[in-house]
Formats: C-alpha cells, sequence, structure tokens
C-alpha cells in the first residue's frame, strides 16, 4: 500500500513523538533538535501541498481514500481544497515555531513536552483534512488530551482550572455533535439507502428543512461555536491562554481556534443550508457583539496576555461574520483572516512571551519605555500591532475589508457595527503599545532588558514575512480559496433553493380545500 | 413408578466450563500438595486452565450444540461470552500473582474460587433456562463473596463480603421469586417453551410480575441504580484484584443472560421492559457519574464509574434489536479491557506497604513512574471515550444503535453523562501529572505478571479503537440469532 502525500504529513509528527520516545530523557538538546526536525520536516513535506494546489479547481485534491469500516459506511477519506489547504500550510508552518519558541519557556518534562506538541500536530493536521466525519471527530477529539496537557502540565498557576474548563467545554459541545453526526447518518441512510459517514457522499444529499436540519445544525454549531469561541461560548478561552504556556497559547490561537471556524464551513454551511440561512441573523448578532464586547475588554485589560486573548474574540467575531455573510468576499476574507490571525496573535503571544521571560511580568503597568532599552523588539511589536489592528499593506487589512465588504452587501447595520470594532482595535492596540514600549522608563527593573536573541529573530521573521506577505499580495493566497468558496456558495444556494421549493411544492400539491374548481 | 429418564449427557456443550472446572479442582489439589509457601504454581495452573478455555472457545466458533434437554445452549453468543470472561478470568490472575504475596493473602483456595467463578459467568451465558440461570448466578457469586472476604485480617475486606453476600442473596431471592411467577404464569422455566407459551397471547400480570423481580435480580448483579448500593463498598473492601473481576467478569455474565432473555422469551413483553430499562439506564447513568465526582477513593470512584459504564450498556438494551444487543457485547468487550487495565494500574501500586488508592496518593505519579502513569491514562481516557480507543467507539456503537432505534434524547443524556465522566477521571490525570507528591506518594510494587496484564489491557483498547470493525462483525454474529 502506498502512502498518501496528506497521510504522510498528518502522520509524520506522530512517527516522530514515537521515535522521540526512544531518546533517553536526559538528552534534553537532542529532544529539542528532534522535535524542531520532525517539525520542520513536516513543513516541508506539506510545501508540495501548497504549490501542487490547483487553485481553479473545487475540488478536493490530493484524495486519499481506503476502506476502514466498510460495514459501517466509515472510510479513511482524506482530501484538501482551498478551504484546508491555507489551513493545512499554517499548522504545519506554525508548529515548529512554538517548539522553536519553547526551548527556554519549558525546562521541565522536555521529552513528554516535544511529544505532546507533535501528538497535537497529527491531531490539528487530522481535522483539517478529514472527508470523513466519522475520521473528523476521532481527530475532533483526540486532539483534546495533548492540548489539555500542554495547558494542565506546563501551565501558570491556575492551570489545572484552566485545562480541565477547556476539556469539559469543548467536550459537551462536540459530545452532543455526535448524536447530531449519528442523526445526521440515519437520516441519510433512510432517505437515500446509503449508510455513510463520507462528507462528499453526505453533502450531495439535501438535508430536508425543518426541525431536524435546525437541531443538528445547533449541535454542530455549538461545538464549533465553543471552539471558535463565539460569544458567550467564550469564558474557556481567556483561562485557557492566560494559563497555557506560550507555545500552547502559539497554537491554541493560532490553529485550534481555526478548527472551530473551519467546522462552520466545511460542515455547517453545507449540509445545513437552510438551518444556516435562517440562523444567520442569531451568528451575525452573536459575532457582532463578540467584536466589540472582545474589544471593550481588551482596552480596560491590565494584562498583556488577556488582551491578546480578548483581542482574539473579537477578531474570530469578523471572521464568524465574514463566513456567514455567504459571499465570495465574505467568505474569501473570513479564510484569510483565519490564516492572519493565526500568524498575528500567534506572534503577539510569541512576543509576549518574550517580555514575560525576561521580567516574569504581563502586567502593562509593569512595562513602559521598552523602546529604549529594546529597540529591535519595539519595532517588529509595532508591525505585528499594526498587523493585529488592521493596518493597510499589512495581512490583517486585507481579511477585515473583504469581510466587512461582504458583510455590507448582505446588513448594513451589522457591516456598520462590525467596523466599530476595527476602531477599538486601533484603539486598544496602539494605547497599550504606548503603554508597554513608549514614554520613558517608569521602572528601574526594565532598563537592564536585552533586546532580541538570534533565536527569537529567527522564530519571528518567518511569522513577518507572512505578514507583510500577505498584506501587500494576498492573491497568491486568496486565489487558492476563491474557486472552492464560490463552490461552497453555490451549494448552499443551491440545495437552500431546492429545499424551500420543495416545502411549498407539496403544499401546492394538495389543492386548497376551498379554491373553486375553475377550468 | 415411572423412571426419570436422565437426560444424555452432552459434554461438548460443557466442554470450556469443564476445562475450566477440572483447572479449578487441579489448583484446590495442587494446594494441598508443597511447597507451601509459595502458591505460584497453583496461580499458573489456574492462568492455563484460562487459557486453554479461551482456546477452546475461539476453536468452536461458529458451532452450536444444546445439551441436558435445552437447558445449556453452547452457541456463537456463548462462545463470544465466553471469551470476554476468559480475558477478564485471565487479566485477574495476571493481576493476582504478584498481589496477594504482596499483600499476605496468598492462598491456593483464591485460584480455585476465581475458576469457579469463571465457570459460573460462563454457564449463564450459555443458560437457555432459568434454574441454569439461578444455579450459574449462584455458583459465580457464592465464590465472589468468599473472594471479597480472602484478606481475613482485614476488617473492610470482612464488611465487603458481608455486606456483598447478604445484598445477593437478596437480589437471588428476588430472582428466584420472579422466576417462580414466571414459572406460574408459562409453565416452563426453558426459555424458548417460555416463548411459545407466551406467544399469541396477552401476557398476563403475573407473568410481568415475574418480568419485573427478575429485572430487579439482575439489576443487582449488572450494578444498576437503584439496586447499586453494594458496588462501592464491595468494590472498596474487597482486593482490588476481586473488585476487577466483580466489576468485569460478573457483569459481564449478568448482562449475557439479561440479553439472552430480552432477545426470547421477554420479547413479548418489550414495550414494557423497555419503557423500564430506558428509565434504568438513565438513572443509573446519571447517578453512576454524578456521584463518582464526589469520590476521591479511586476504587469507590471506579465502584461508581461501573454504576454509570452499566447505564450506558443499558442504553444499547434499550436501543434493542439484534444491533443495541451487538453494541453491548461490544462494549462489554472493551469495558473488560478497560476496566481490568484500570483496576490494575492501580493494583500496582502501593504507599507504604499499604495499597494506594486514595487520589491524592497518585499526586507526582507520572515523574516517578511515567510508563505505568502513561498506562493508566489511557485507561482513564478511554473510560471517558476518547477516541481512538475502544471506549470511543463503543460509546459511539451503543449510542448510534439508541439514534437509530429513535431514542435520540436518551442518547443526549448518555453524552451529557460522558461529559461529567470526563470530569472525575480527568481529575485522576491532574493529580499524576500536574500535581506534586507531598511527601511520600505511592510507587509501583514491580511485578512481571502485573506488568503484562496492563500490556495486554492495553493492546486490547488501542486494537479495539482503531480496528473494531472486526469484532463488531463478530458481536452482531453472535446476537444475531437471538433475534431473529
Amino acid at each position: 500500500m502506498s502512502v498518501g502525500l496528506l497521510s504522510a504529513v498528518i502522520f509524520l509528527p506522530l512517527l516522530g513523538a514515537v521515535v522521540l520516545g526512544f531518546i533517553p530523557r536526559r538528552a534534553t538538546r537532542g529532544i529539542w533538535a528532534g522535535g524542531l526536525a520532525v517539525a520542520l520536516a513536516t513543513l516541508v513535506l506539506s510545501l508540495p501541498l501548497y504549490f501542487g494546489f490547483d487553485g481553479d479547481q473545487a475540488d478536493y485534491q490530493f484524495v486519499e481514500e481506503a476502506r476502514w469500516m466498510p460495514a459501517l459506511g466509515i472510510g479513511y477519506h482524506l482530501g484538501i481544497d482551498g478551504i484546508s489547504v491555507l489551513l493545512v500550510l499554517l499548522t504545519t508552518f506554525l508548529t515548529p515555531i512554538a517548539l522553536a519558541s519553547a526551548r527556554h519557556t519549558i525546562e521541565d518534562r522536555v521529552k513528554e513536552f516535544v511529544m505532546t506538541m507533535l501528538v497535537l500536530e497529527t491531531g490539528m493536521l487530522g481535522v483539517f483534512v478529514s472527508l470523513d466525519v466519522f475520521l473528523f471527530y476521532v481527530f475532533w477529539e483526540a486532539m483534546l488530551v495533548p492540548m489539555y496537557l500542554i495547558i494542565g502540565v506546563w501551565g501558570g498557576s491556575s492551570r489545572v482550572y484552566a485545562a480541565i474548563k477547556f476539556v469539559l467545554y469543548t467536550l459537551v459541545g462536540s459530545l452532543l455533535m455526535l448524536v447530531a453526526i449519528l442523526a445526521l447518518y440515519f437520516q441519510h441512510g433512510s432517505a437515500t439507502g446509503v449508510y455513510t459517514f463520507d462528507l462528499p457522499l453526505l453533502v450531495r444529499w439535501v438535508t430536508p428543512a425543518g426541525l431536524g436540519q435546525n437541531l443538528m445544525f445547533l449541535a454542530f454549531a455549538l461545538a464549533f461555536a465553543i471552539k471558535v469561541p463565539l460569544f458567550p461560548f467564550h469564558t474557556w478561552l481567556p483561562d485557557a491562554h492566560v494559563e497555557a504556556p506560550t507555545p500552547g497559547s502559539v497554537i491554541l490561537a493560532g490553529v485550534l481556534l481555526k478548527m472551530g471556524t473551519y467546522g462552520f464551513l466545511r460542515f455547517c454551511l453545507p449540509l445545513f443550508p437552510d438551518a444556516s440561512l435562517s440562523f444567520g441573523p442569531i451568528v451575525f448578532t452573536l459575532a457582532v457583539i463578540g467584536i466589540i464586547y472582545g474589544a471593550c475588554v481588551c482596552t480596560v485589560q491590565p494584562d498583556l496576555k488577556k488582551l491578546v486573548a480578548y483581542s482574539s474574540v473579537s477578531h474570530l467575531g469578523f471572521v464568524m461574520l465574514g463566513i456567514f455573510t455567504l459571499t465570495p468576499q465574505g467568505l474569501v476574507g473570513g479564510v484569510i483572516q483565519m490564516v492572519n490571525h493565526g500568524l498575528s496573535t500567534g506572534a503577539l503571544f510569541l512576543m509576549v512571551g518574550m517580555i514575560y521571560e525576561r521580567r516574569h511580568t504581563r502586567l502593562i503597568a509593569d512595562f513602559g519605555g521598552l523602546w529604549q532599552v529594546m529597540p529591535a523588539f519595539s519595532a517588529l511589536f509595532l508591525v505585528v500591532s499594526l498587523s493585529s489592528l488592521g493596518l493597510p499593506g499589512l495581512n490583517g487589512f486585507v481579511g477585515e475589508f473583504l469581510i466587512l465588504l461582504g458583510a455590507f452587501q448582505v446588513n448594513r447595520p451589522v457591516a456598520v457595527l462590525a467596523t466599530t470594532g476595527i476602531i477599538l482595535a486601533a484603539v486598544y492596540t496602539l494605547w497599550m503599545y504606548q503603554r508597554v514600549i513608549l514614554g520613558e522608563i517608569t521602572h528601574e527593573e526594565n532598563r537592564r532588558l536585552p533586546d532580541l536573541t538570534p533565536r527569537e529573530w529567527a522564530v519571528l521573521v518567518p511569522v513577518l514575512l507572512f505578514i507583510v506577505w500577505i498584506g501587500v499580495y494576498p492573491v497568491a493566497f486568496t486565489g487558492k480559496t476563491e474557486a472552492s468558496v464560490q463552490a461552497l456558495i453555490a451549494e448552499v444556494e443551491s440545495k437552500a433553493s431546492v429545499s424551500r421549493a420543495a416545502s411549498p411544492a407539496r403544499l401546492a400539491s394538495e389543492p386548497p380545500p376551498l379554491a373553486p374548481v375553475t377550468p | 413408578m415411572d423412571v426419570i429418564a436422565a437426560p444424555p449427557l452432552a459434554l461438548g456443550v460443557l466442554a470450556p466450563v469443564l476445562v475450566i472446572v477440572v483447572a479449578g479442582l487441579l489448583a484446590l489439589a495442587l494446594d494441598l500438595l508443597p511447597p507451601r509457601t509459595s502458591k505460584e504454581h497453583v496461580g499458573s495452573v489456574a492462568l492455563a486452565g484460562v487459557v486453554a478455555a479461551l482456546l477452546v472457545s475461539v476453536l468452536r466458533w461458529g458451532t452450536e450444540e444444546r445439551g441436558f434437554s435445552g437447558m445449556l445452549v453452547l452457541d456463537n453468543y456463548a462462545l463470544f461470552f465466553n471469551v470476554v470472561i476468559c480475558y477478564a478470568a485471565a487479566l485477574v490472575l495476571l493481576l493476582s500473582l504478584d498481589y496477594l504475596r504482596r499483600t499476605g493473602a496468598e492462598s491456593g483456595e483464591y485460584y480455585g474460587l476465581v475458576l469457579f467463578s469463571t465457570s459460573g459467568m460462563m454457564l449463564l451465558a450459555a443458560a437457555n433456562d432459568l434454574i441454569v440461570v439461578f444455579l450459574a448466578i449462584e455458583l459465580m457469586s457464592l465464590s465472589l463473596y468468599v473472594m471479597a472476604g480472602i484478606f481475613k485480617t482485614r476488617l473492610a475486606s470482612s464488611e465487603a463480603s458481608m455486606k456483598y453476600f447478604l445484598l445477593g442473596a437478596f437480589a437471588s431471592s428476588f430472582l428466584l421469586y420472579g422466576i417462580a411467577l414466571i414459572y406460574g404464569a408459562t409453565g416452563s422455566t426453558n426459555f424458548e417453551r417460555i416463548a411459545a407459551a407466551l406467544a399469541g397471547r396477552p401476557h398476563s400480570s403475573m407473568f410481568l410480575a415475574g418480568v419485573g423481580l427478575l429485572l430487579v435480580g439482575f439489576g443487582f448483579k449488572i450494578s444498576a441504580v437503584p439496586f447499586h448500593m453494594w458496588a462501592p463498598d464491595v468494590y472498596e473492601g474487597a482486593p482490588t484484584s476481586v473488585s476487577a473481576l466483580i466489576a468485569t467478569g460478573s457483569k459481564a455474565a449478568a448482562f449475557a443472560a439479561l440479553i439472552r432473555l430480552l432477545g426470547g422469551p421477554l420479547r413479548v413483553a418489550q414495550p414494557d421492559v423497555t419503557a423500564v430499562l430506558w428509565v434504568l439506564a438513565a438513572v443509573t447513568m446519571t447517578v453512576g457519574n454524578v456521584v463518582a465526582v464526589a469520590q476521591s477513593n479511586l476504587k469507590r470512584m471506579l465502584a461508581y464509574s461501573s454504576v454509570a459504564h452499566a447505564g450506558y450498556m443499558l442504553v444499547g438494551l434499550v436501543a434493542g434489536g439484534a444491533v443495541g444487543a451487538g453494541a453491548v457485547l461490544f462494549y462489554l468487550l472493551a469495558y473488560v479491557f478497560t476496566t481490568a487495565g484500570a483496576f490494575g494500574a492501580i493494583l500496582l501500586c502501593e504507599r507504604g506497604r499499604a495499597e494506594a488508592v486514595d487520589v491524592g496518593d497518585y499526586a507526582g505519579l507520572a515523574r516517578r513512574h511515567p510508563l505505568l502513569a502513561a498506562a493508566l491514562t489511557l485507561f482513564l481516557l478511554s473510560l471517558i471515550g476518547i477516541p481512538p480507543l475502544s471506549g470511543f467507539f463503543a460509546k459511539f456503537y451503543v449510542f448510534g444503535s439508541a439514534v437509530r432505534a429513535g431514542y435520540l434524547w436518551l442518547a443526549v443524556i448518555a453524552v451529557l453523562n460522558s461529559a461529567v465522566a470526563a470530569y472525575y477521571y480527568l481529575r485522576v490525570i491532574v493529580y499524576m501529572y500536574m500535581r506534586e507528591a507531598d511527601g511520600e506518594g505511592a510507587v509501583y510494587a514491580p511485578s512481571f505478571a502485573g506488568g503484562l496484564a496492563l500490556v495486554i489491557a492495553a493492546v486490547g483498547i488501542v486494537l479495539l479503537g482503531v480496528m473494531p470493525a472486526p469484532f463488531v462483525d463478530l458481536a452482531q454474529a453472535a446476537v444475531s440469532p437471538l433475534f431473529r
């Protein structure tokens, strides 16, 4: 049996973790090097996925199909389209960066840490490439365990609370999704005679509109909304982010949150088009509340890491907004914004981690005037902050602009309200920057902080490269996505109109009882 | 004078049970011979007997044989359970070898008792007559009562034995009363003849009363709420290896008889039985999980967790039919490996010469014994139902059968319960990985056999989780003749 490229990419980190298991615990240098090598090899291996991906095609590419449990309609079905290809690349890109950044953050149980990170990478990649709902669910749940350990073992002071909260929140949502998956499976099976968990086959079927579809949508949406996190399901996020070690936060913000938005795109929209349309206004409302609420909390947040965490709530609100506009601009913007958020927020967490390592505090009030002692850090931090607040020319602007463009076509009040989120983002980001970096040094301890080390440069420069690249030339990325997004919108609209046409047709087939029979 | 014709002796139908019983008698005899100091050879003989019975059961797969006037049936269904029970017994024996020596309770009759209760379990799976059901349950339970008290000098052990005996005897009398009423209503104790006598007739209230009492008796044996009161005290007081056997083998055997009853004589009363089982399932899961949250003694926690798992299995019985029953069979297979593994990992830990049963003892275990902690984590994750471990697929299959049969809300209750359960299982992982030991914590009590048992259980969990399809097929093949 030949191993396909996608399988190789997903399972290489797992294999690496197993091999690392045999390295003696004491050889920490070797373990770091080995882990980084595996993550970099995965990145290199995943590059052909990007370069070989045909952006004009909406179909799944690099498809692999193998029998797993044929009697139950469960298959090993992998493939990527224009939406997942970027997320796969984001994952393989951020994992080595997170690992490289961890060298001085993680000093305890290094071997377990590196192994856990690699297992986590396998889980995340599996989520993005699975085209079988059962397989997707396996990766989706399995990935909880390594993240739980990363927060709980290597996190801050109230790490256990944060870790358990993270798992329980996610578990409640995803277990209800499991019931919905089963309901969909049996409904599809009894309607078509084909019992399958295969996503393309399920999508081909038009789920009948009505209560059943709405309930299934809600169960899926709950699981994804918790992950995103959409207001009001976001309360696990500040705890998890603040307690997680820097590399954990990078992965959590960079990749894990995207699994929620990705789930909406991959499952909720095509499988439950009517429900997606009818619940659209509610999602809009929650997204806008999230955007403004997250931004408002950021403004008054004294803790740097918490500020970045809450800014995620705000940014992910934009992504949700874009997705549910169901316009090409909104969706492409949403996908790009997922990547952007992964890069900018990942970089912000990295940089907050760097000053935390130097000062062991994250309070904004403990800093000030850092530009005098850390000029390089201050410069890079400025670029990342500006990217996060959406300055034109950097990546954040591209996504937010497209999303608002889409939202404006669909719902003007929502677009106007969401725009205030960008203004607020400028307020809290710049104010934070001002208090941390600019001005005079207010604390004597800060006078002798060293500037960026070569390792830190190496970690940050690749991220900054992409921040600029996406900002200047977004077509390199949007070009991969557009065809898939167009196909998805066409799919949703045709299915929604089919099932909408079907319900009046049923009514029409029965003659109205009191209508006069006239030729 | 009528001569009572003795039924022809059909030894084939008894073959696996006979292997076990012979090994048990051999163990008793060997116990009397020297050397008197070590009883390891007795344990090895017992283990060999269980493995032999396992092989006999596997080799007979696909055949069906009836014997003793149809009182016993050795079909695929019974053979499937024989395999499950033999695995449970083998794991328990492996775990017992060093454990008994360590705790000073090593005795030859222990191994004999394990085998006798195993033979009772296997008979229960093959029983096709209410009288045999009763006899098999008694054979199984009486041995377990004695084993629960095998720590003769420990008060908790004696208390567990006494409690188990009294409540068990109480349950048995319910069962017997139910059998009597069913006999009164139908004129037979044979499963097929009961079904035939009821066919086409509205069932009498006497029959329903009998069924109700029967369910009470089984409720005790599978520790369904509200008949679960004995479980935590017995699991806590009994030697850990015995708790493992009670939690796995005896539960599996009780389910075996219950499912055969549901597929046969109780099928006429299915709507009523299903309604009762629905409530039992919901209450059992919820009470088991909610109370387990409050436990800090791991054996008690696992006791309540086993109550909760009985609830999940009842969900499969509510779903009914061959699919639901097949799901329960697979669940039991997965559950035996997982639970035996979890008890095994706890059994291999000691703190200051005593058993380490408090969750606090496990603080920092991952630092002291990373492999043991990893194994226990694996078992706990499988109990939560995290993919790709066997516990996940078992739950998936059981809940799927419930959704398929239209019991959507029961499935929702079940998954919400799984989320509650995650909390208390994760707490153990929290202690092992995220807390540091204050003072002396639990340490690994080296045991080759015990380690082997954990490895077998871990491999089984991963295998059943990643490649469940062949085992699901076996489970379905085993139950489908019952539900034709």
